[in-house]
This record gives C-alpha cells, structure tokens and sequence, in this order.
C-alpha cells in the first residue's frame, strides 16, 4: 500500500443487532440516502425473518420492520425493484415473496413457487418488467412482471451443472448472469421477444475462470465491467464491448486479484463510484480500485485498504449505498450488520 | 435408516488408552484458555459420535485418529480429516456434518473449521470435501428435519 491509500479509511458508524441467526444478504433501497432521503435497506436471515433498516435525522439506523411468518425457512438474499415499491426475497423453503412496500408497512402479495428446493438469489432487472431466481435444483428462472401483482414464469434455464448460487441482471440491458458451484458463470439473452432465452456464453477455468464456487458477481454502473469471487480466494474483473449495444459481445477476462483473502469470498459489490468491496469467511471486508498507473498493459485493480475483523464471524455480503453519503452495509454470521462510511482522513475529496 | 448397510462388516479397533491430561490448574480463571489437538480430539470422542450404520463409534473404526486433527488456536483454525471405512462410502457426508455440528457446537464461534476425507481415501473425494465446507449447503442440510435426526442420533450419548 503506498502512501496515499493510508488517508482512506473505512469507519464503523453502527453495529445493528436484531436478527437471532446468522445475516446472509443485505439491500439498499434504491433511491434513498440521497437527496434528503432517508437510507433504507432490507437483510435477511438464517432467523426466517427479513428486517427494514432506516436512518434516522441523527445519522444512525433503526429497525423500522420485521417481516415474518411467511418464509419458513432461511431467508438467502433479498432484492428491491428498481422503484422501490417492492422487496423480494429468495428462500430455502422452496419459494420467493414479493413484499409490497406503502408507506411503513410490508404486506406479501405474491409468492413464487416453482424452484424444487432451496432458492439462493433474486434479481430484478433494469427495469423491473423481470425477475430472476436460482436454487439448487441447477436452474434458472425468469418471471415477467404482470398488472395486479402477478408473475408469470417465461423460462426456465438449464445449463448449470450444479447448484447456482446467485443470478444479477446487468444493468444496462437485459442480459442475465449466473454463478454456480459448477465454478462457472454463464450468460443468458432473449432470442428476439421469443421469450426463448438461452445461454451464450459460459465463463470456465478455460476461459481463465474461478476453479471453484463462484459465489456473487457485481456490475460496474455502465454495466461493461462485471467482477465475480470464489471459493478459489480470487476475485476477477471482466469486460466486453456492451456498450456497442451488441448482448453477444463475449466476455473477457481482465485480471485476477489473488492474495487479499485466505477463506471463501462470499460477496463483491461494485460502487457507483467504481470501488470493488468484498466480504469473505477470514471475516475481514476488502475495498479495490483501478489503477492508472499501468494503461499499457489494460486495466489492472489495486487494494484500497482492508478491514481485518470487520465482523466477529464470516462476512456474507457486502452492499454500497449509491446515495450522497460512501455507505457500505456487511451482514455476517455472527448474526449483525455493521453500516461503515469510506472516509478520506485528510478530508479531501474521495476520488 | 438405510435398508443394506454399505459396509457389513467393518473392522473394529480397540479404544486407545487417553493420555492423562493432568488435573489442570487454574491460575487466571480470565485468562483466554488454549484449545490444542487432544481437546478437540476429546470433543469429537467424548461425544462418542457413533458410526451412522453401526453402535460402534469413529473411534473403534479408526475413521477419526488423534493425528488427523491439526489446531491452531492463535488463528482459532481447526482441520479435521477423516476416513471412511470404506472408499464409496455413502455415509461420508454423513460422518462430516456429525464433525462439523460437534465442533459447531462445541468450540467458541471465532473457530474456523475444515472438514476433509483423508487423502485417496473416498472415491469422490474433491465432490465430498466441497459439500462438506460449502456453509450454504450444510446450512440447509441442518434445516432438513430427517438430516437433523440422523446427525443427533450419532452426536446422542451412548450410555456405554
């Protein structure tokens, strides 16, 4: 680390107890911690429940809701729609709630069911017209959104050889992305408006993949970079030419950053402002940013700072808050979530 | 349970005398204790965590051994490799969650634990060590009710 990466520093502003089980998954509100709103996020829990997070005036975040009795098994991750105005969550009971968010109250208006157990990951598209889940049946699912808060499953995706572990939308256009125990990541598009989806790329050991667990994967906000984490202790940055608007322009690898973690890398999140967090099972959350210094040899990333023991226990998931304040929320198994705030001790500006 | 045992007759070794710890004294009841090989060995036997097919426990099969246990502590990191009686045992799975739940419950939750099949001992052996340490699939294995049974029927003391 040279010098000037020692003015950053990442500071804990609350430590948030409720939960009574190990946190696996946390969510910002889209569109709040901005503009005079009020941060908000979701976490969900080994506990069944899923709890609603607000900041208040002072600064400091209080639970405001507890939404329970309706998964009976652990709550995997969860996931706002792009408005805001719904929470889904992804379930080991088999099924996927879709919460309807009016004003501080939550009420469950539709359950998906389908998957044929555990379901891991939820993800909304750009838009909110789609929906995707996974599990460890191997597949993928894709719901459209319809009037009167109904889904309707469009496709069904196999092709994954193992349980898939989370699925992410890319947010520029609507190409979907898996990871898997199967190691690999694959890419999935629409043929026309077929509703016939397919896969069209599968990023492997070949093709200088993960050789292991691929555990979450996060996009850049022009949507043309992608980073993903393992189980192989890596994390690794990749790109393609979708900003020339073709979904079938192959992805590439670009680097491998190796050596930060020395357990399971569970969670990566990619800030608006192009910092790459990541959480692992060493309990310590990393922070990365692209370095400059090397244009010749293309794109390369840089540790920024790392937080050993950010939690008592694994880190699960690491998520940034897009809003004015450089919030990062981590959720770990020893059953907290911990909201830090990215500050630069000479108080200049972040980057 | 299971309706043909996979392994019949399995051999079965006489328990190893313990070697006497010693009474310990206590100097600083606050001072961190130190956990070390023998202790977490103690744990996975003192349990007598049974074999899932037979009333002879991991012991007498010598598929846990003293040796197979590495610990250090300072890093709060324990390793436990085991071995199957037999080299496509079904039960391994099995054998590894009992392990990792006695350990889960009995040491402090800064521990961080790998549990393996020893070395060319299992015919699967890469598929079972990354079932057995991916925490996502043994958090569902431990919400599945007849798993749960069968794990606390092995972990349950035996009386003997």
């Amino acid at each position: 680390m040279n010098f000037e990466d020692e003015d950053f520093e990442l500071r804990e502003i609350q430590r948030l107890e409720g939960h009574t089980d190990k946190v696996w998954s946390v969510s910002w509100k889209p569109a709040t911690g901005i503009n005079g709103v009020p941060a908000v996020f979701a976490s969900c829990s080994g506990d069944k429940t899923v709890r609603i997070w607000e900041e208040n005036s002072t600064g400091s975040f209080q639970c405001q809701a507890v939404l329970e009795e309706t998964h009976t098994r652990t709550v995997r991750s969860c996931a706002w729609s792009p408005s805001g105005k719904f929470l889904a969550t992804a379930s080991f009971d088999a099924t996927t709630a879709i919460w309807e968010n009016v004003g501080v109250d939550f009420e469950c208006v539709s359950t998906l069911e389908g998957h044929d157990n555990e379901v891991k990951s939820v993800s909304w598209n750009n838009s909110g017209s789609l929906l995707a889940t996974c599990g460890r049946d191997k597949s993928v699912w894709i719901w459209e959104v319809l009037p009167g808060n109904e889904f309707e499953c469009v496709s069904v995706l196999q092709g994954h050889t193992q349980d898939v572990k989370m699925v992410q939308w890319n947010p520029s256009m609507d190409t979907l992305f898996s990871c898997s125990y199967d190691n690999t990541i694959k890419v999935w598009v629409e043929n026309g408006d077929s509703d016939d989806w397919h896969c069209i790329q599968t990023l492997g050991e070949s093709n200088s993949g993960h050789t292991s667990t691929v555990w979450s994967l996060s996009f850049d906000a022009s949507g043309d970079k992608m980073v993903s984490c393992s189980d192989d202790l890596t994390i690794k940055v990749w790109t393609s030419k979708m900003q020339e608007w073709d979904q079938n322009a192959p992805w590439k690898h670009v680097c491998t950053l190796s050596g930060y973690h020395d357990r399971t890398i569970f969670s990566v999140h990619w800030s608006r402002e192009g910092i790459i967090a990541s959480g692992a099972a060493d309990d310590a959350i990393c922070l990365f940013v692209e370095n400059n210094d090397n244009e010749v040899e293309g794109p390369s990333f840089k540790l920024l700072l790392k937080k050993e023991k950010a939690h008592e226990m694994d880190v699960n998931s690491v998520q940034w808050n897009s809003g004015d304040r450089r919030l990062l929320a981590s959720a770990s198994d020893d059953g907290t979530v911990k909201i830090w705030e990215l500050v630069r001790l000479s108080g200049q500006k972040l980057l | 349970m299971v309706s043909e045992l996979i392994n019949a007759n399995p051999v079965v070794y006489e328990k190893k005398e313990r070697r006497d710890r010693g009474g310990r004294a206590v100097l600083d009841e606050y001072a961190a204790e130190p956990i070390d090989q023998l202790e977490i060995f103690d744990i996975l036997l003192n349990g007598d965590i049974k074999d899932p097919e037979h009333p002879y426990s991991l012991e007498e099969l010598k598929v846990i051994t003293e040796d197979a246990v590495d610990v250090d502590d300072q890093r709060s990191y324990v390793r436990v490799t085991f071995t199957p009686t037999v080299e496509h045992c079904s039960m391994a799975t099995v054998i590894g969650l009992c392990l990792r739940v006695k350990l889960m419950r009995s040491l402090p939750s800064r521990y961080k634990v790998d549990i393996r099949v020893a070395p060319g001992s299992h015919a699967t052996e890469a598929a079972v060590n990354k079932q057995l340490n991916d925490k996502e699939r043994v958090a569902a294995a431990l919400e599945n009710p007849n798993l749960v049974d069968m794990v606390d029927e092995c972990l349950a003391p035996s009386y003997a």
